[in-house]
């Protein structure tokens, strides 16, 4: 009993994040009569908000290191746009076009980053002009048109599924396995990690709580692959998002990069005195944002088979918004790539529930600012208790 | 002057911090009229006990009781004091740059009528004001433009323009030249003629026998004598012993002295300008040479650019057009930035812990390894296990008083952050450590030690830069203390043939004119 309770208060911020997302997810459940977590709609609710998912991500590091990024729905646009130019008009290979387009996300990121970390403007007002510059230069590119379709194995990468490799039709195995595989592999950390514990002579949960802890995300991880494997299996979206917030979760928490990433947030100037490289860091995370808002923009391209003009307008909003219910703090230093993906669920779950119930698009807007709002006001009002 | 009729009577001040009293069982009576001169080391309180009278620290928070003017006085914050009359004005003035001297004056206190302001009253009334405190500029001008002692000049004429009754001085003439001084002070002594009350708080023993009329020493948070100095007659001495109270040789630990022959790190022609404004030159040539296992001391007045040069040396933190040259063991070395200095073995303690030292909002774990992560990772990526043994040794050698390695460091005491700090420098095991103020506003016990730390590292054949306001500390623990005076080294003081009286004499030699 002890245990629980001080594993929950050194987690506070982090429980009541899943808290808070279990319990809208329940709420909508039962307001949906049962329509929320159907197969389709769970696959609908990761597809949709896949692109948020990513720009998300990128914010999170973005906002820990004290700073902002208002450019990164038309950064999206933008290179969605030049993406359509390469593969529709000009018929590049698929895969080259990825590439240019990531490196163009890349030299966009690098530039807003040269001005916020080496000539010091403020983030708001290099990314408040990225945003007017990328928009318009969304609007040069494709001449005001739309541009479409995109080849198939573009497509692919937003809206497609694993091929199931058993094939029996009715249930995806293949996604149950994969399921069962990552599974395995949970566990198996679990206990190295444990064992490691062990040897250096550290606390660790003490036996039946690690158990409980492995049960219930087994239970959860396979559930998961259950629901979807109802419908056409794993996304190929979900791989790459999976990759992305393992993939930063380590560099974040386990890397000499990540812990300088929270100490430029948390104090720049004991970190620049401490040896780390502020400037340098955030330039890097900079361009790692235009690579994500890259990444997000065709995958956006791909779902809606498009090239259009219109495209990520107001993504930057529901990205920081994200970011923000997730936990990170304005003031830099704070904040996890898996509070980013939580926040950015909430977002995607409060609108996906909305629209099943048939809550017009007004009202969702201003239902979806009270929650910001309520999330932020829940966490200043908790830490000055 | 009648001598019995006091303005302000604290009587048994007691104030705790977590884990520190600030404040013991303090008594204080100011004469109406008088100039009251408050006086003690850093650390001894005077702040403090002030913040306690203008509620800044609010009623409820302390123990005792504050009489001001025969009534007893509960300040829940610092606008009910001001209410009664009592005035503080800080070390580090409250004016804002960029509004006019008339503006200031009247910040919060605006002549107006239903929210429209009186633009010629407060003209006339700022006119006047000025004159009172022998300011002659024009009210229009900007903060920005006129010079520290004129800005010292305002706070006064905008504490006269409140209808003070008490008015208190935060070391006012600190970072003041002699000239701007003796003008504050003669018009405290004008004031004084025309019915004032005033506080003032400083260092400088003269001043402070000069102009007022009674003494209080405060000492490790203890009031330790009065004096009225029309009936008795005091001498500087007297004063010092009563502010350090004790045997220098029981503050400061004993060293091992073993002192190398070989120069570990010098610096030659040492020349820095402003970071904004590149025509000031802060620092002229400086010229210094540490050896190995010495402790050398900087001693300087404020301004005089201590921090400056060990921050420009550093890596150049700080300073622009930097030029001279540094050895490191007889190599010349360059520090382009700070990591380059933390290669060389250079570490660098600054004298704000809270904004240069320390990640406040991070753990003493994360605070303590952060400078040197490559002890603690391979390939870049971090080996949490090694960094948690790491940082509890770490820890139980600085003696940390936190409950974990987890804790976060904004909720430890001063001297514990201090520790981490000095403790996150000896985890990258450098050759030479810059100690800034090592040992500001943390309390004895802690201090004692922070010097037991210094000196482990100097047996160990460390070489020390130490760098201190506190006249005693450098000659308790340094081996030879150079003076700095505006930017430029004026001795190189064997330890002795040192005292407080040399020391002083040349950080006062100014060489400008």
């Amino acid at each position: 009993m002890e245990g629980i309770k001080q594993l929950l208060a050194s987690n506070i911020r982090r429980f009541t994040m899943i808290i808070a997302l279990v319990g809208i997810i329940i709420l909508f459940q039962i307001l949906t009569h049962g329509i929320l977590l159907t197969p389709l709609n769970v696959t609908n609710i990761i597809m949709q908000n896949s692109y948020i998912i990513v720009l998300a991500i990128g914010m999170m590091l973005v906002i820990i290191t004290g700073e902002i990024d208002l450019s990164v729905g038309s950064v999206a646009a933008f290179v969605g746009a030049v993406s359509g130019v390469l593969l529709v008009s000009w018929d590049l290979p698929v895969f080259l076009g990825i590439i240019i387009c990531l490196a163009l996300g890349a030299l966009i990121g690098a530039w807003q980053g040269y001005w916020v970390a080496y000539v010091n403007i403020p983030s708001f007002i290099v990314t408040l002009a990225g945003m007017l510059i990328f928009r318009g230069l969304t609007l040069v590119v494709l001449q005001g048109q739309t541009l479409a379709p995109f080849p198939d194995s573009f497509r692919k990468l937003s809206s497609s599924f694993i091929p199931d490799l058993f094939g029996n039709g009715e249930l995806q195995l293949f996604t149950i396995l994969i399921g069962l595989i990552f599974t395995v592999i949970y566990i198996v950390s679990e206990f190295s990690i444990r064992k490691k514990d062990i040897k250096y002579g550290f606390n660790t949960l003490s036996m039946p709580l690690l158990m409980l802890k492995i049960i219930l995300l087994s239970v959860v991880i396979n559930l998961f692959t259950y629901i979807l494997a109802q419908y056409e299996g794993l996304p190929y979206v979900l791989l790459i998002l999976v990759a992305l917030v393992l993939g930063y979760t380590f560099i974040m928490n386990k890397t000499v990069l990540g812990r300088h990433i929270y100490a430029v947030g948390g104090n720049a100037n004991a970190a620049k005195l401490s040896g780390v490289k502020t400037k340098r860091m955030k330039f890097l995370v900079f361009m790692n944002m235009g690579i994500l808002a890259a990444l997000s923009g065709m995958i956006f391209a791909g779902r809606l088979n498009a090239a259009t003009p219109q495209a990520g307008n107001l993504f930057e909003l529901d990205a920081i918004a994200a970011a923000v219910i997730g936990g990170a703090s304005f003031t830099g230093g704070i904040g996890t790539i898996f509070g980013a993906v939580i926040g950015a669920l909430v977002m995607g779950v409060l609108n996906n529930g909305m629209s099943l119930m048939g809550i017009g698009i007004d009202w969702q807007q201003a239902i979806k600012g009270l929650v910001l709002l309520a999330a932020v006001a829940f966490d200043v009002l908790n830490k000055n208790k | 002057m009648s001598v019995d009729s006091p303005i302000l009577e604290m009587k048994s001040i007691t104030k705790r911090f977590p884990g520190v009293k600030a404040l013991d069982d303090v008594n204080l009576n100011v004469q109406q009229g008088e100039i009251h001169a408050l006086i003690g080391e850093n650390g001894a309180g005077k702040s403090t006990l002030m913040k306690v009278l203008s509620g800044v620290h609010a009623y409820g928070t302390y123990e005792g009781e504050i009489i001001f003017n025969g009534s007893l006085c509960e300040f829940k914050n610092i606008n009910e004091s001001e209410e009664l009359g009592i005035v503080i004005i800080h070390q580090e003035l409250a004016l804002i740059p960029e509004l006019s001297i008339a503006e200031n004056i009247f910040l919060g206190n605006e002549q107006q009528k239903n929210g429209v302001i009186n633009w010629s009253e407060t003209l006339v009334k700022t006119i006047e004001l000025l004159k009172k405190v022998g300011l002659k500029v024009d009210p229009e001008e900007k903060i920005k433009n006129i010079g520290v002692g004129q800005q010292q000049l305002v706070e006064i004429a905008k504490a006269l323009s409140k209808d003070v009754r008490l008015l208190i001085l935060d070391e006012p003439t600190a970072a003041l030249n002699e000239e701007d001084s003796e003008n504050l002070l003669n018009l405290l002594v004008e004031l004084k003629e025309q019915g004032m009350t005033s506080i003032l708080i400083s260092h400088k023993l003269k001043e402070l026998l000069k102009v007022s009329d009674s003494l209080t020493v405060l000492r490790d948070g203890q009031t330790i004598q009065t004096y009225h100095l029309s009936s008795q007659k005091i001498t500087e001495s007297i004063i010092i012993k009563d502010m350090v109270g004790r045997d220098l040789t029981n503050l400061y630990p004993e060293r091992k002295k073993v002192i190398g022959n070989e120069v570990v790190f010098e610096v030659k022609d040492w020349s820095v300008y402003h970071p904004l404004d590149p025509n000031k030159q802060l620092l002229h040539n400086v010229n210094l040479k540490v050896k190995k296992g010495e402790i050398i001391g900087i001693a300087g007045l404020m301004g005089a650019g201590r921090t400056e040069l060990a921050m420009s040396i550093f890596g150049k933190s700080y300073g622009k057009k930097i030029s001279g040259e540094l050895y490191k063991g007889g190599q010349k070395i360059k520090l382009n930035d700070v990591s380059e200095a933390i290669k060389h073995k250079i570490a660098y303690v600054s004298e704000n812990r809270k904004d240069y030292g320390l990640i406040l909002i991070d753990s003493v774990r994360k605070n303590l390894t952060l400078s040197n992560l490559k002890k603690v990772s391979n390939k870049n990526i971090l080996n949490m296990n090694d960094e948690i043994v790491e940082a509890e040794s770490i820890k139980t050698k600085m003696n940390v008083k936190a409950p974990s390695i987890e804790q976060v460091t904004n909720h430890l005491s001063g001297g514990n952050q201090q520790k981490v700090v000095l403790g996150k420098w000896i985890f990258t095991d450098p050759d030479l450590l810059i100690l800034d103020e090592p040992s500001r506003g943390i309390d004895i016990g802690a201090k004692f030690e922070i010097y037991k730390i210094i000196n482990e590292l100097a047996e160990k054949g460390k070489s020390i830069i130490m760098i201190s306001s506190e006249l005693p500390e450098l000659l308790g623990m340094c081996d030879r203390i150079y003076t700095l005076c505006e930017g430029k080294i004026t001795a190189d003081v064997d330890i002795d043939e040192a005292d407080q009286e040399t020391l002083m004499t040349y950080m006062t030699q100014s060489w400008r004119s």
